[in-house]
């Protein structure tokens, strides 16, 4: 520096960023805005109804659903089956799952299998089903329990996988029985990977229960779309799907909350 | 309770890390095992507590433990082993429930383990919410609550910063002052060897064999940092590890 002062300037800010931060209105804003862009563009004759009805005639047709009182007769039969299919499916993979995780026998001999009749599309097995179940309930409930029931397993044996091993030489070395340490370290271990499984295997049952009951179905929501469809009742089978929809956002919002509760260990 | 190894050597895959290690530790006695990384000294630890079984040799208990130890040989890990999802309370009373304690006795044991290492106050806290330092703490606890008769230490302070080593450190020596457990330290901190051990058993690289054992006579609790004593020991340790610590570094760990 040949004279006196030298410059003097701040640091540039060059962080910041790549951290999402939560925006609550966000989301409902885009949903009204959605909803809004459609139902102008029905209005004005942009869309035409034939393609798309309006959000308000669907709305309609939902609240033609409600006043006949077969809302509840769909919503019945179809929770019905998600619940039975999706809670069997649930507790027999769990249970699988975790006899993989800690038996090296039933997990080389059951691995492979799982792997080999978890892609397979379980809508595909529906005719088998039907003649091993019956037309009724019996072949949905199992379509469902199916679906539900692998990604359980990989779920719960990849969570049994991943327990911390020191966790495990801990409780040895303080001589807990192998009882306690599937129950105390194992189980309360996997359970991050258990309930993310959950979410993955409630929206396998959604999807396996519509096409479940398209198949072969009085009453359901499933059988409701398809009817609509078939009549070219585009109103009824938007309301339908916005049903579904509904019925999808709760079940993660379960998830969702027994998540916090369960989880709440974690930071 | 004595413990006795009696020419312990271990292999893994055919690979020697353990040789021909004899050693007894004495009741009431901390003895201190340092060497270079990779000498086999946690695996000794494993093997002395009978979480890992050595291709010959064997460890031997000489005595009976005192009757009212429910674990008579306890670990204390480097990286605390806490179950993240129990609380500071849950985590001590996880070891006494499988003894069937009569009514109101694991409550008892808790509390007063709780007080002894001065976390009374932290019960109901998840370990995600405590400092290093604290987890350290809460393990000891656990470790306290089922009164070990030999403690097996596997660098437990490994894990800290600085500052916090010395003030768990000062716990350490206070609770030997106070109940004269006996302990076998896994460290590779030669400062730590020379504060909290009555013998320092110093192993060579791999295979582990023992190189030499050094008594330290001046009693734990005179031990201070800076004193002229221990740091000529210090310094004999690492002179006795030099060479051997700089061929460890140069090692490729799968070799």
């Amino acid at each position: 520096m040949p004279d006196g002062n030298p410059p003097v300037r701040p640091v540039t800010f060059r962080g910041g960023g790549f951290k999402p931060k939560p925006v609550r209105a966000a989301g409902l804003v885009a949903f009204a805005l959605i909803l809004a862009f459609w139902e102008i563009g029905s209005r004005t004759g942009w869309i035409p109804s034939l393609f798309m009805p309006a959000p308000s005639e669907a709305w309609g047709a939902i609240e033609d659903l409600v006043e006949t009182g077969n809302l509840w007769v769909h919503l019945e039969a179809s929770l019905y089956r998600l619940v039975l299919g999706w809670g069997f499916g649930t507790v027999l993979g769990l249970v699988v799952g975790v006899i993989i995780g800690l038996f090296s026998i039933a997990r080389a001999g059951l691995v492979p299998v799982v792997s080999a009749i978890f892609p397979i599309p379980k809508i595909a097995l529906l005719p088998l089903f039907i003649i091993w179940f019956g037309i009724g309930e019996g072949s949905k409930v199992a379509t469902i329990l199916f679906g539900v029931f692998f990604p359980t397993v990989i779920g719960t044996f990849g969570g049994v996988d991943n327990v911390d091993r020191t966790l495990i030489r801990m409780a040895q070395s303080f001589g807990l029985s192998w009882f306690s340490i599937v129950r105390k370290i194992i189980l309360p271990g996997a359970l991050p990977a258990i309930l993310s499984s959950f979410r993955i295997s409630a929206s396998i049952a959604i999807i396996l229960l519509v096409a479940a009951e398209m198949i072969g179905a009085e009453y359901g929501v499933g059988a409701y779309v398809l009817s609509a469809g078939n009549l070219m009742a585009t109103d009824q089978l938007i309301a339908g799907v916005a049903i579904l929809s509904v019925i999808g956002l709760i079940v993660a919002t379960l998830i969702g909350k027994a998540e916090r509760y369960f989880l709440r260990w974690r930071s | 309770m004595n413990l006795q190894i009696d020419n312990l050597s271990h292999a893994y895959s055919g690979m020697k890390v353990l040789d021909g290690i004899d050693l007894t530790i004495e009741q009431g006695q901390i003895v201190c095992v340092i060497g270079p990384s990779g000498c086999g000294k946690s695996t000794l630890l494993r093997m002395i507590g009978g979480l890992e079984l050595p291709t010959s040799g064997q460890v031997l208990q000489i005595g009976d433990p005192p009757a009212g130890s429910l674990n008579p040989l306890t670990y204390i890990f480097q990286d605390f082993a806490l179950l993240p999802w129990r609380t500071v309370e849950g985590n001590v009373s996880l070891v006494l429930e499988d003894h069937r304690l009569p009514a109101g006795r694991q409550e008892e044991i808790v509390a007063d383990v709780l007080a002894r290492t001065k976390l009374a106050d932290f019960r109901k806290a998840y370990p995600r919410q405590l400092s290093g330092g604290m987890k350290q703490r809460v393990a000891i606890a656990r470790a306290l609550a089922v009164s070990p008769d030999v403690m097996l230490m596997d660098e437990p302070l490994s894990a800290l910063d600085s500052q916090t080593r010395e003030l768990l450190m000062d716990d350490l020596v206070q609770l030997w002052t106070r109940e004269q457990f006996t302990a076998v330290y896994v460290t590779h901190n030669l400062n730590e060897a020379v504060r909290l051990g009555h013998k320092v058993v110093v192993l060579s690289r791999r295979p582990g064999r023992i190189r030499e054992i050094i008594e330290i006579e001046r009693p734990i609790a005179e031990r201070q940092i800076g004193d002229v004593d221990l740091e000529r020991q210090q310094k004999r340790l690492w002179d006795l590890m030099r060479d051997e610590a700089l061929a460890a570094d140069m090692e490729l760990t799968d070799a």
